[in-house]
């Protein structure tokens, strides 16, 4: 069983847990061009190495920041996405 | 014991015959550069010699031939797809598969099993009666098949009532068959090397080399090489290459892992899939039973199996063969599967002009060998995608026209 800290609820099994994808900068809905739109929503860049990705613990609809190993399968660091996006909402 | 066999044994000095040309010194200029010795980069090197007389080509891989998924994928070959595309692209591939060793003079083993899809629910009947009606649309063998039906084809499977998900139904493809996969690999690199081609193993591409968006080479562990055209067939690290050619793919690498059993008598005809429970099962000529789930649930380049991933197999596969509680897991493995969002390949041209792609293939990549091999080629020959695969290129993404192919995925994923 491999274990990820969600930093709402703790260590928990990551089978509780769905992995977001690739933290981006979503583009202005309305103003982006097409090919800019496509780059956002298809164009990855799946690197080998530390990435930083959003997770969601599924049991509290929780979104949360995930720093990870994609070459070692490690978990370096997990955090609310507050940290990144500035304070959440009240 | 036959004698004459013993005396034929002990008769004058046998040498191991070579197949492949030994390793030679890696040339400064290529006419093509094919990174990736897996079944795919193989196959066109071969198809490029034979049907367009370009032989001045190097294939090149960091590892050895045929090491990659193309000894890590599960060898089944069908066509039974959802979308007239990839029916026809698929069924092309399969035509292919059944002269090719013949056509290599290598036996492949391809051996025609059937190919039985389970459905469990209502929507999963819904789906193969649709797929059954595309594919006989185009001249592909694929019909719904009822309890009676599949309990003579595949007498050993579990059609009890009384269990969670009962089985309703089935797709059965008559053209569903195994091959030797490390066979495919070498069989084509043979073919390849007998008119000219030359495999570089043990030899990495470092960087692409371009010159106002055209490439001009590549960059390796071994030196530069200077090409006119190259073609990269590196199913598990597309992105990182594309990366060092300067795009991005609408790709996830995820891990696709599979395991075998200690061999068993012959009992399974048919390769047996159930898209509602994940799993798929055949018997290889070993008569180890084959077996594989869904992908990992997040993206990785680490080729590591896991428990839980066979926990998750082993319970299903139960409730479809209750009598394999007592077979012991034999070898287990991971592949680096290309998922992209329309569970479809990609493959033709690129933001870089002379640089091909043929990636993107997911769970999906050893049955489309031969035809990818031999549409690539002509891609690399002529520059220009021929119509089969040109509703596969890169920029479909661009253009919002995916070609949904996740309704004929073998699991869900």
């Amino acid at each position: 069983m491999k274990i990820l800290h969600c930093p709402l609820n703790g260590p928990r099994n990551i089978s509780e847990f769905v992995c977001g994808g690739e933290v981006v900068e979503m583009p202005d809905p309305g103003a982006a061009t097409d090919a800019e739109w496509s780059g956002y929503v298809f164009g990855h860049e799946n690197a080998r190495g530390v990435v930083r990705e959003w997770w969601f613990h599924v049991p509290t609809a929780y979104w949360f920041i995930a720093e990870r190993d994609t070459g070692t399968d490690e978990i370096l660091r997990t955090f609310p996405a507050s940290h990144v996006f500035g304070r959440a909402p009240p | 014991m036959p004698l004459g066999l013993i005396r034929h044994g002990f008769r004058g000095r046998r040498r191991p015959r070579r197949t492949l040309p030994p390793a030679v010194r890696l040339r400064p200029r290529y006419d093509v550069a094919i990174i990736g010795a897996g079944g795919h980069g193989l196959a066109a090197a071969y198809y490029l010699a034979k049907d367009h007389g370009i032989t001045d080509v190097a294939v090149l891989d960091k590892g050895w031939l045929g090491g990659g998924n193309t000894a890590r994928n599960t060898t089944i070959i069908r066509s039974n797809y959802l979308t007239p595309e990839g029916v026809r692209f698929y069924d092309e591939s399969i035509r292919l598969f059944r002269g090719l060793s013949g056509e290599l003079d290598f036996n492949i083993l391809y051996s025609e099993r059937g190919h039985l899809t389970l459905a469990h629910t209502d929507a999963a009947l819904r789906t193969m009666r649709w797929r059954a009606e595309v594919n006989k649309h185009l001249g592909v063998e694929s019909e719904m098949v009822g309890l009676d039906e599949l309990e003579r084809l595949c007498p050993h499977l579990n059609l009890d009532r009384g269990v969670r998900f009962p089985i309703l139904g089935a797709l059965h493809h008559k053209p569903g068959a195994i091959a030797r996969h490390d066979a495919v690999a070498w069989g084509y690199a043979i073919a390849a090397a007998r008119r000219g081609v030359e495999v570089h193993q043990n030899t990495e591409v470092t960087g692409i080399l371009t010159e106002k968006g055209r490439v001009t080479g590549v960059e390796t562990n071994r030196g530069r090489i200077a090409c006119a055209k190259v073609l990269q067939a590196v199913a598990g690290s597309s992105s990182l290459l594309a990366a060092m050619a300067g795009f991005r793919l609408p790709i996830h690498t995820v891990p696709l892992q599979a395991c075998v059993t200690e061999p068993l008598k012959p009992f399974l005809d048919p390769i047996v899939v159930s898209g509602s429970l994940h799993v798929y099962v055949s018997q290889s000529a070993r008569g180890e039973l084959v077996m594989g789930g869904p992908t990992d649930p997040y993206a990785l380049y680490a080729q590591r199996p896991t428990l839980e991933w066979k926990e998750g197999l082993a319970a299903p596969m139960l409730a479809l063969f209750p009598f394999l509680a007592e077979v012991r897991v034999l070898r287990q493995w991971a592949g680096l599967a290309d998922m992209t969002p329309d569970f479809s390949p990609i493959m033709g041209l690129t933001p870089v002009d002379n640089y091909y792609i043929d990636a993107g293939w997911g769970t999906w990549g050893f049955k489309a060998t031969p035809v990818c091999g031999k549409r690539m080629a002509e891609t690399v020959a002529s520059g220009k995608p021929p119509a089969p695969i040109r509703p596969f290129a890169l920029e479909r993404f661009a253009a919002f026209r995916q070609l949904g192919e996740r309704g004929a995925a073998s699991v869900g994923h």
